[in-house]
């Protein structure tokens, strides 16, 4: 060390006194700028139409809104309920579902929910299809006693007398109301809808209140009807039976001197029907009787739930947390399994086949490597459909391939090979469609390998085997490497290819995936087996940089 | 230069070479070596000398011809039953490998034991002054220390014939001149017989016991250093060795030892008859720089002096060169020491230079 050089931990300066590495970031930071400027288009798009769309539909595999957004009432009573004790919900928890179920009905949201749980329960979904046709007839009880009693209770603009009042609106009923709406129906529930319900009555008649707001917004928005000129719907009866029975409000109207005073307080005395909202469900449908179905909306009234992963790994949330669904119903793990094996293989009859013309390419004079390199292409150019099809000629029972072994007498007519439809197809087919994924990047990596390596090792006393396996197949393993993660990803998220040539027992994880986005519209099923497959590639990825290294990996140079 | 004597070593016997079949790359090349000789193939590039030592090593098959190793031919042995060892001129270390296991290599591939290897492995790196870099990777070394390792991993299974193909030709000046003098040294310390081949004829003629020269296909001259640069037998290798005054002319006369050539400017002067037959053929007289003298007090007497101008001086520190016009060419060149009483030519300057006649050799048009 002598007197010029500085102590290590001594930050250094620059002739004007800042420190070297501030002057340094200021000295890059234009040209970092540009860089990032280059870029940002590219990035933008990336963003937009890859990043955005990959996080939501993610997020899909644990989002789980949509009970509490359609039954916000009833999940918050089911709260209190304990499935354990055998014994169905309570009968507000019943009435809660009345009242949602209604809304649902009236926006048509009910079999979206009965869809959604029937993954979770299958036979669900008929349970609410059927409800939502006979909801009407329940409000319908209370409704002709009360137009008996007085035949202003079926005037549109009585209702709307009685609702609007006329003290102060209740704001923050409406939005409420509105929120509910907007979450349940998923559009925008803003906007004049010529209502506003007074304070007064909506202390007096909560649920009555409530109903009638529900109605009003959905009449004046989603129907774009006026509100004023519209009886309203047999959820609203059911809501104003329920509030003129129980005894709790019954001061409240008692007290009440504002519009259709006289009508309430005739209704008040007079013999409503008392409806048991539980029987009245069964009766419409007894899969209400049915404690399971009850578990199930308990289970998946959180906002977030593991429920579409655990389907993914073929298990689902039992009474005691997480357990195996029954043999009959497990696929997913099965084919994440075939998944993964089968692609290696692929893999593997890539690196066979490949590395031979790799070398070839390699070694051979320029004139008759382009030549190679062109057959190499040659499939690139080619729809993949296309030749996913030729495979499908080549190889079926009746094809090319069998025909020609029964020709030249190797096979038997009766026992003609079963090469497609079955995992050997897709095994055939994708070797041949991602061949060229291992050649290439095996090529470009062997080219750069002087053959006086080889030389030097024969003439060191190497057998031309020991030369290639000692000396030049170790230097090409970073081909292999780029190669195979090329093949194997790609073969992992394969879809056209083993849709077509898989059958049954050759499909990938994929065809699942595509089966519940465009099929059984079980999205978010559908998003957990993505994530699950996209997890177990970045996971293999890691694996092998730890194992290989990624700086192992060369696509040329 | 056929002779097939029993003390040949390495022997090419009307050895020929065609890669299309139509023209030949080694035409007829007859050549031998006894044990322990340096021999190095020297020529410009295209001219078949790398083709004769991979033919030699085993890389290529003569088309014709016999290639005998000790006495036995060796024209259908593969290259890893020769036991020859080569150099290569990118070093062709292998990468995946460090030091010591590069080394190992040949020695594993003979089924060597463990102890054994390491002893040799060790004493072929001391030999190169290599020891402490065992376990380092060729791409950790610097190109020099590469071509020890490569040369140490070619001397590592004793063989007795090395082939050395350009080994020097990527490094630079300093290290080569070091690095001639070490393999040198080793392959006569050793006793091992050696074919080297380069086109740096400096280094041909530095280390080489024979240097072969190399033309076409063919062997233009096989010769000791010495008489190469002194006596070349045509003007091909009078061109190639070193640097040389070219005078064109028809002989006019010829006896034994000393021929009169007539200049294409009209000049007359004498030379030696090398490569010229008689009167009338065309020649192609060749006197090397630094014999041409313009000193009249030094010429000897009979010395033919011609008419010279002073066209260019330039100080080359060690040595003068000077360019000057004579019997109409302007490229002739002179080489002078730099010596306190020399003479610095100006450019302009009129002079008479003259040669012994015995420098001045007639060789073939």
């Amino acid at each position: 060390m002598t007197d010029a050089s500085a102590p290590e931990n001594e930050v250094m300066l620059t002739s004007d006194g800042r420190s070297l590495k501030s002057s340094l970031n200021r000295a890059l930071r234009r040209e970092k700028i540009r860089a990032l400027l280059l870029i940002a288009p590219l990035l933008l798009f990336i963003i937009l139409t890859f990043v955005a769309p990959i996080v939501d539909m993610l997020f899909r595999s644990v989002e789980n809104e949509i009970v509490g957004n359609t039954l916000p009432d009833t999940v918050e009573v089911l709260a209190e309920w304990d499935p354990e004790t055998g014994e169905l919900p309570s009968e507000r928890a019943f009435e809660a579902l009345y009242a949602d179920l209604f809304l649902a009905a009236e926006a048509k949201q009910h079999t979206r929910l009965g869809s959604r749980l029937n993954y979770e329960q299958s036979g669900i979904s008929s349970v609410f299809r059927s409800s939502g046709r006979s909801l009407d007839d329940v409000g319908e009880l209370t409704q002709d006693v009360l137009e008996d009693l007085d035949p202003a209770w079926e005037e549109a603009s009585f209702w709307y007398g009685i609702m609007q009042g006329t003290g102060d609106p209740a704001n923050g009923l409406l939005k409420s109301r509105r929120d509910r709406l907007a979450a349940l129906t998923t559009e925008d529930m803003s906007g004049d809808i010529g209502f506003l319900p007074g304070s007064d009555i909506s202390v007096v008649l909560p649920r009555t209140a409530a109903a009638y707001s529900d109605f009003a917004i959905f009449t004046a928005i989603a129907d774009e009807d006026v509100v004023s000129e519209e009886e309203p719907w047999e959820g609203v009866y059911a809501a104003i039976g329920l509030d003129l029975q129980d005894p709790a409000l019954r001061e409240g109207i008692l007290a009440y001197d504002g519009p259709g005073a006289a009508q309430l307080n005739a209704a008040l005395e007079a013999e409503l029907p008392v409806i048991n909202y539980r029987e009245a469900m069964i009766e419409i449908d007894d899969g209400w009787a049915d404690l399971s179905n009850w578990e199930v909306i308990k289970t998946y009234s959180p906002r977030y739930t593991d429920g579409y992963f655990l389907n993914a790994i073929d298990m689902r949330n039992g009474a005691d947390g997480a357990e195996w669904r029954p043999e009959n119903e497990q696929l997913y793990l099965t084919l994440f399994l075939r998944t993964m094996l089968m692609s290696l293989a692929i893999t593997f009859s890539c690196i066979l086949l490949g590395y031979p013309i790799a070398w070839l390419m390699a070694n051979l004079p320029a004139r008759s490597a382009n030549l190679l390199m062109i057959l190499v292409l040659l499939p690139f150019w080619t729809s993949l459909l296309v030749r996913t099809s030729a495979w499908k000629v080549l190889l079926q029972q009746q094809g090319v391939i069998n025909d020609l072994l029964v020709g030249i007498g190797l096979l038997d007519d009766a026992n003609r090979l079963v090469m497609i439809n079955n995992a050997t197809g897709t095994i055939i087919a994708m070797t041949h469609i991602l061949l060229p994924f291992m050649v290439l990047p095996l090529y470009s990596v062997l080219k750069t390998i002087p053959p006086s390596y080889l030389r030097a090792a024969k003439s060191l006393g190497a057998t031309d085997w020991t030369a290639f396996w000692r000396v030049y197949f170790p230097q090409s393993v970073p081909g292999i490497g780029a190669g195979s993660i090329l093949v194997f990803i790609t073969a992992i998220g394969y879809y056209i290819t083993p849709e077509i040539v898989g059958g049954t027992k050759g499909v990938f994880i994929s065809n699942r995936i595509a089966f519940h986005i465009s099929s059984s519209l079980n999205w978010g099923l559908a998003a957990a087996l993505g994530a699950i497959l996209l997890t177990l590639v970045l996971a293999l990825y890691w694996v092998y940089d730890r194992l290989v290294g990624i700086d192992n990996v060369k696509l040329g140079g | 230069m056929s002779e097939t004597s029993e003390s040949a070593f390495v022997e090419f016997e009307r050895v020929q070479k065609s890669y299309d079949g139509e023209t030949l790359v080694v035409k007829d090349l007859n050549l031998s070596l006894p044990k322990g000789e340096f021999l190095t193939m020297l020529g410009p590039s295209g001219s078949g000398k790398t083709t004769c030592l991979m033919m030699l090593a085993g890389f290529e098959t003569a088309t014709n011809g016999d290639i005998r190793l000790d006495g036995k031919p060796i024209n259908n042995i593969p290259p890893h039953k020769r036991g020859i060892g080569m150099v290569f001129q990118n070093y062709a270390l292998f990468p995946h490998m460090s030091v010591a296991e590069n080394l190992s290599f040949p020695l594993e591939v003979r089924k060597m034991g463990k102890s054994d290897r390491e002893a040799k492995i060790k004493r072929a790196l001391d030999m190169v002054q290599m020891g402490a870099f065992g376990g380092r990777r060729p791409s950790q070394l610097s190109g020099g220390q590469q071509q020890r390792v490569a040369l140490a991993r070619a001397l590592v299974f004793e063989p007795e014939l090395v082939l050395m193909d350009e080994p020097l030709g990527a490094l630079d000046k300093q290290l080569r001149e070091t690095l001639q003098f070490e393999i040198t040294r080793l392959a006569h310390s050793l006793g091992i017989t050696v074919v080297y081949v380069t086109h740096d004829q400096t280094e041909a003629l530095t280390m080489s016991d024979r240097v072969a020269v190399f033309e076409a296909g063919r062997i233009q001259q096989l010769a000791p250093p010495a008489e190469l640069y002194e006596k070349p037998m045509n003007s091909f290798v009078a061109q190639f060795i070193g640097e040389n005054n070219t005078l064109e002319g028809v002989v006019t006369a010829i006896e034994a030892g000393e021929c009169t050539v007539k200049l294409d400017s009209g000049d007359i002067i004498s030379a030696l008859p090398v490569n010229v037959s008689a009167v009338g053929d065309r020649t192609k007289v060749s006197i090397r720089p630094e014999r041409v003298e313009f000193n009249p007090e030094r010429m000897r007497d009979g010395t033919h002096t011609l008419d010279a101008e002073v066209l260019e001086f330039v100080y080359m520190g060690d040595i003068f060169r000077t360019r000057l016009r004579v019997a109409g060419i302007d490229n002739f060149i002179i080489k002078t020491r730099n010596a306190p009483d020399q003479v610095r030519l100006k450019p302009g300057e009129q002079i008479k230079i003259g040669w012994l006649p015995e420098d001045c050799r007639a060789l073939d048009a």
